[in-house]
C-alpha cells in the first residue's frame, strides 16, 4: 500500500494515449524486426519522440508517439510508415492504427473520475441502506486499498494505463465489494444468532466460516484471468493484467481490511439488532 | 414437501433455455465473404434486368459464386474465400460504372428458418472484424461565429429596409452592437429588432445610444444542435460514397460524430473522401442560345455547359446568383397546395443578390449545381498520384415565379423523396460549421481474424479450467453448476443477439469474466449447504436452508457488482461499453441460473426421496 502510494505520486502512472492523446501503430513482420533500424529511421524523419518496442513476439513491433502541435495528427500514421517501409526489406502490415487527438484524451480522464466517484458513492448508499454506515466506511476503505495497490503495480511496473485498465479498475471495485459483503453479510447474521459472543470472535468466526467461498470464488475468476492473460492478445492484455491483481489484492483485503476496518470504527451487535427490511426480504423466499 | 418444484416453473426454466439455445444458435453459423451490389441512387431500386446484368459481369470475372441473391433492390453474392471476393469486388467497381454501389460485406450464412424467428447473430464490432473507426468534432464555436456573422448581416439589412438610421452594426465580443445617433433612433432600432429578431436577447447600457444584441441560449442550442445534424447528413452522404456495408454514423455526447466502417482497410481513401468539400452554385438557365450546338462545340462566351445527373444538358449562366456558403437552411417540406416543395433560407448577403436578381428575372429558369472537390490517390503505373477533382452536376432547374430574397421555396418535385434529396444536397453544399478528426483507429484484418481466434481461445479455455475446478471439488452439484454455467452462457449469447449488440474483444472478456463470476453464487450456495451438513442437519434440510440463506447474501453482493456494470455503461465509450453491456447480462443471467437452474436439477436428483449422503 505504502510502496503504492509512493510510487503514484513520484513516478505517476504510464498513460496510454487513451488519455494523453497521441498515436500508436502496431505493424507485423514475416521476420523478426530490427527495431534500431527503425528507431533510427523514425529519428531522422522527425520522430525522435517515438517509442519502438517488441510486442508480444519479436515480429511484431508497436511504435507510439505523442501528439505533434506541429503536423496534422491524422497524416503522423500515413508518414510513419511510410518512412518505416522504406528501410526495411518487406512492407509492415498493418495490424491496428489508433490515434486519439488531446481534447478526446481529457474528457475520457474526466469520464473515468466520475465513474469512479459515482460507483463508490452508490455503492456507499448501498451498503449503509442494507447494512450500516460503519461497514459502508469500512467497504470503501478495503475498495480504495484494492485500488491503490493495483494502480501501485502499474505505476512500479510502469505499465501502460489505457482505457480497458480503467474499465478493469472499475470491474474490481465491484468484485472486491462482493467479496466483501459476503463477508459482511455473515458477520450480520451471526451477530443476530450469537448474541452471546464478543464482537472480535463473531468477526473471526464469519471471516473463518465464508473463507472457503472467498478463496474458491477468486480462484475461479484467477483461472479465467490468467486464461485472458496468456491466450487474450495484444488489446486484453493490460485488461486481463490489472484484474488479475485486482482479485488477489481483493480477496487479501476482504479478509485482512474490511473486517477490521468496522471493528476499527466501533461496530457493534447493537447496531444491526432490529432486522426491519431483511426480515421482509427473506418471507417471499421459496 | 421440500425441494420439489412446482410444473410451471419446471416448464419456465426449460421454455427460457429452449428460447435462449434457438436465439444463440446463428452466432455459431458462420459469414460468406460477399459482394453486395446497390444502386448508387438510394431512391432507384434495382431491376430484374440490372440483377441479370450484374450477375453476366460477375461470370466474366472468372468466379463463380457459391450464391447469387437479389432481394430488397440490391443484389447479393457469395463467395467462398476472400480473394475471390476481391476479385470480383474489383471488376465490378471497373466494370458497372457510377450508377451503382459496389460494398464488400460478410453475410451471415444462418438458415432460414432460423431467420424466420429473427434470430441473427451477434453483430462483430471493428476489432474483430477489421475497419476503420473516426471520431470527429464539430467546432461549435465556429458555428456559433458563423451564426453571429449572419445576424450582423441580418440586422443591418432588416434596419436598411424598414429605413431605420443607425451609425454601426458591429461584432464585439460576443455581441452585436447598434451603435446610433440620436434616442429617437435607439426606440426605432429597438422597434425593428424586437419585431424581428426575437432570438436575440437585448441588453441596453445605461446613459448611451447604444443596443446590445446577444444570440439567445435557446437559439445557441439550435444552432449547435443544426451544426452537427447538418455534418451528420454530409457525412452520411460521402459514406455512402465509399461502398461500406453496414457504416455506422452516430452522434456522440453533444459535439461529436462517431463513424465506423467495417471492412475498409484504406483510411486514406476514406478520409479523402470523408473530407471531401462539397458547395453549389445558384445560375440563371441561358434560354437565348441553343443547347445543341454548345454540345457540338459552340458554347456562347456568357455561358457554360453543365449536365443534370440523368445526363441531360443545360446552358448556364456564367454569373453566380448565389453560392453555398450563403445557404442557411434548407429543408424538404409541402408547398400550399400540399405538393413536395423544399424551402430555403439564405444569410444577408445572399438575400440582397438573391432579391436583386428576382426583381428582374421572373418567369426564367434557375439551376442549382453541385459541385464538389475530391481529393484522390490513384495509383498509375505503380505510383501513387494525388490529384484533386471538381465534380459539377445540375441537381435542379426551377422556373422563378416572383420576387423574393431571404426565403423562398422550389416547388414542383415529383415526390417527397426527390424533395427530402433535394435538401439533403443543398445542406451538404451550405456552409457547415469545420469537423475536426479527433480519433482514430483502424484494426487489420489479420488482427480482427487474430482476435476473434484469440477471444474464443481463452474462453474456451477458461471455461474448461472453471467446469474442470468445480467438478473435482464439489462432485455432483459442481456438474450442476457446470450445467448452470453453460447454460449462463447461452442466455448471455442470446440476449446480445436479440439486442443485436455489437460483440467487441472487451464484451468476450466481459462474457469469460461472467463465467469466473458466476459460479460464485453456486460457491456460496454449496458451502453453505456443506455447513449445514456440518451443523448435523439433515441432506434434504440441508439443501433447503442452504438456498434459503444464500439468497441474501448473493443479493447483496451481486448487486454491487451490478451498480458498477451500470456505472460503466454509463460513462463508458465504445469498447468499454461492450464490457459493460455482457457484464450487465452476465450478472443478471447467472443470478436466474445458478439459483433457480441448479435447484432445478438438484430438486430432479434429489427431491422426494429420502437422501442419506449428498455428493459434494
Amino acid at each position: 500500500m505504502l510502496i503504492s502510494i509512493v510510487s503514484l505520486a513520484t513516478r505517476g502512472l504510464d498513460m496510454g494515449i487513451d488519455f494523453t492523446g497521441g498515436t500508436l501503430i502496431e505493424v507485423g513482420y514475416q521476420q523478426a524486426a530490427d527495431l534500431t533500424v527503425l528507431r533510427q529511421t523514425l529519428t531522422e524523419t522527425g520522430f525522435s519522440d517515438a517509442t519502438v518496442q517488441n510486442f508480444g513476439t519479436t515480429k511484431d513491433v508497436l511504435i507510439r508517439l505523442k501528439p505533434h502541435d506541429d503536423m496534422q495528427n491524422k497524416d503522423i500514421s500515413a508518414k510513419v510508415l511510410d518512412a518505416i517501409n522504406k528501410t526495411t526489406k518487406e512492407p509492415a502490415s498493418v495490424r491496428r492504427i489508433e490515434f486519439v487527438g488531446p481534447q478526446v484524451g481529457d474528457d475520457l480522464a474526466q469520464d473515468g473520475f466520475l465513474a469512479l466517484l459515482y460507483s463508490t458513492i452508490g455503492i456507499l448508499i448501498y451498503i449503509a441502506w442494507r447494512f450500516e454506515w460503519k461497514f459502508s466506511v469500512g467497504a470503501i476503505i478495503a475498495t480504495f486499498h484494492d485500488v491503490i495497490v493495483t494502480l501501485g503495480v502499474f505505476s512500479v511496473f510502469q505499465l501502460e494505463f489505457d482505457l480497458t485498465v480503467l474499465a478493469a479498475v472499475l470491474a474490481l471495485i465491484g468484485y472486491s465489494l462482493n467479496d466483501t459483503i459476503v463477508v459482511y453479510d455473515r458477520i450480520r447474521e451471526n451477530f443476530r444468532e450469537l448474541r452471546k459472543t464478543s464482537t472480535e470472535e463473531i468477526m473471526n468466526i464469519s471471516v473463518n466460516v465464508t473463507l472457503s467461498r472467498t478463496i474458491m470464488t477468486s480462484l475461479t475468476v484467477v483461472l479465467v484471468l490468467v486464461s485472458l492473460f496468456f491466450l487474450g492478445g495484444s488489446v486484453i492484455h493490460n485488461f486481463a493484467t490489472a484484474m488479475l491483481f485486482g482479485v488477489v489484492f481483493g480477496t487479501y483485503s476482504s479478509i485482512f481490511i474490511a473486517s477490521p476496518a468496522a471493528l476499527i470504527l466501533g461496530i457493534s451487535p447493537a447496531d444491526l439488532m432490529i432486522p426491519v427490511k431483511e426480515g421482509a426480504d427473506l418471507d417471499h423466499l421459496p | 414437501m421440500q425441494n420439489h418444484f412446482p410444473l410451471w416453473k419446471n416448464i419456465l426454466v426449460l421454455t427460457i433455455f429452449l428460447i435462449s439455445l434457438i436465439y444463440a444458435l446463428p452466432n455459431l453459423y458462420g459469414d460468406d465473404p460477399s459482394v453486395q451490389v446497390s444502386s448508387a441512387n438510394a431512391t432507384a431500386k434495382l431491376t430484374d434486368d440490372q440483377a441479370k446484368q450484374i450477375e453476366a459481369a460477375i461470370k466474366t470475372a472468372g468466379v463463380t459464386p457459391k450464391a447469387f441473391e437479389f432481394n430488397n433492390s440490391q443484389v447479393l453474392a457469395r463467395f467462398t474465400n476472400t480473394d475471390e471476393q476481391m476479385k470480383v469486388a474489383d471488376s465490378l467497381r471497373e466494370n458497372l460504372g457510377d450508377n451503382y454501389t459496389v460494398a464488400l460485406n460478410l453475410a451471415p450464412t444462418t438458415p432460414s428458418w432460423l431467420r424466420a424467428l429473427g434470430a441473427d447473430a451477434m453483430y462483430l464490432g471493428l476489432d474483430l472484424r477489421g475497419g476503420v473507426h473516426f471520431l470527429l468534432e464539430v467546432d461549435m464555436d465556429a458555428a456559433v461565429k458563423q451564426a453571429e456573422e449572419r445576424y450582423v448581416d441580418d440586422v443591418r439589412l432588416a434596419l436598411r429596409a424598414e429605413k431605420v438610421h443607425y451609425q454601426s452594426v458591429a461584432k464585439d465580443n460576443g455581441y452585436i452592437k447598434v451603435i446610433m445617433k440620436t434616442a429617437e433612433e435607439k426606440a426605432d432600432v429597438l422597434k425593428v429588432v424586437k419585431k424581428d429578431f426575437r432570438v436575440l436577447d437585448i441588453t441596453e447600457p445605461p446613459a448611451s445610444e447604444q443596443i446590445w444584441l446577444k444570440i439567445s441560449d435557446l437559439e445557441v442550442k439550435e444552432i449547435k444542435k443544426f451544426a452537427v445534424a447538418q455534418n451528420m447528413t454530409t457525412l452520411r452522404n460521402r459514406v455512402n460514397e465509399l461502398g461500406v456495408a453496414e457504416p455506422v454514423i452516430q452522434q456522440q455526447g453533444e459535439n461529436r460524430i462517431v463513424i465506423q466502417l467495417p471492412g475498409v482497410q484504406d483510411t486514406t481513401r476514406a478520409k479523402e473522401i470523408l473530407g471531401t468539400t462539397a458547395t453549389l452554385e445558384y445560375r440563371l438557365v441561358d434560354m437565348e442560345h441553343d443547347v445543341q450546338q454548345a454540345i457540338d462545340g459552340h458554347i456562347p462566351v456568357g455561358s457554360r455547359l453543365y449536365y443534370e445527373k440523368n445526363g441531360t444538358p443545360h446552358l448556364l449562366d456564367r454569373r453566380v446568383i448565389v453560392t453555398g456558403d450563403q445557404i442557411v437552411d434548407a429543408a424538404s417540406n409541402v408547398d400550399d397546395n400540399g405538393r413536395p416543395a423544399v424551402s430555403v433560407t439564405l444569410n444577408g448577403i445572399g438575400a440582397t443578390k438573391m432579391g436583386n436578381l428576382t426583381k428582374v428575372s421572373v418567369g426564367k429558369p434557375m439551376a442549382v449545381v453541385f459541385i464538389e472537390y475530391k481529393n484522390e490517390t490513384k495509383v498509375v503505373n505503380g505510383e501513387k498520384v494525388r490529384h484533386k477533382e471538381k465534380v459539377e452536376k445540375i441537381i435542379n432547374v426551377a422556373t422563378i415565379q416572383g420576387v423574393f430574397s431571404k426565403r423562398f421555396q422550389t416547388t414542383g418535385l415529383d415526390s417527397p423523396q426527390e424533395a427530402r434529396n433535394l435538401a439533403l444536397l443543398l445542406r451538404a453544399g451550405a456552409l457547415a460549421a469545420p469537423v475536426d478528426m479527433v480519433e482514430e483507429r483502424t484494426v487489420g484484418p489479420s488482427l480482427g481474424q487474430d482476435n476473434i481466434n484469440k477471444g474464443i481461445l481463452s474462453f474456451v479455455v477458461g471455461f474448461a479450467l472453471v467446469v474442470l475446478f468445480m467438478a473435482v471439488y464439489y462432485r455432483l452439484f459442481g456438474i450442476i453448476a457446470n450445467l448452470a454455467l453453460a447454460f449462463n452462457v447461452v442466455i448471455v449469447v442470446a440476449i446480445l443477439s436479440m439486442l443485436q449488440a455489437t460483440l467487441t474483444l472487451p464484451g468476450i472478456a466481459g462474457i469469460i469474466l461472467t463465467v469466473g463470476m458466476s459460479v460464485d453464487a453456486n460457491v456460496l450456495i454449496f458451502e453453505r449447504v456443506k455447513e449445514e451438513l456440518r451443523n448435523g442437519n439433515a441432506a434434504q434440510s440441508a439443501i433447503f436452508i442452504g438456498y434459503d440463506k444464500a439468497f441474501g447474501t448473493i443479493l447483496d453482493s451481486h448487486f454491487t457488482n451490478f451498480v458498477v456494470a451500470v456505472v460503466l455503461f454509463a460513462f463508458g465509450t465504445g469498447s468499454v461499453k461492450g464490457f459493460a453491456v455482457t457484464l450487465i447480462i452476465g450478472i443478471l443471467s447467472s443470478m436466474f441460473t445458478a439459483i433457480t437452474g441448479t435447484r432445478m436439477v438438484i430438486n430432479w436428483v434429489y427431491g422426494n426421496r429420502r437422501v442419506e449422503k449428498l455428493s459434494i
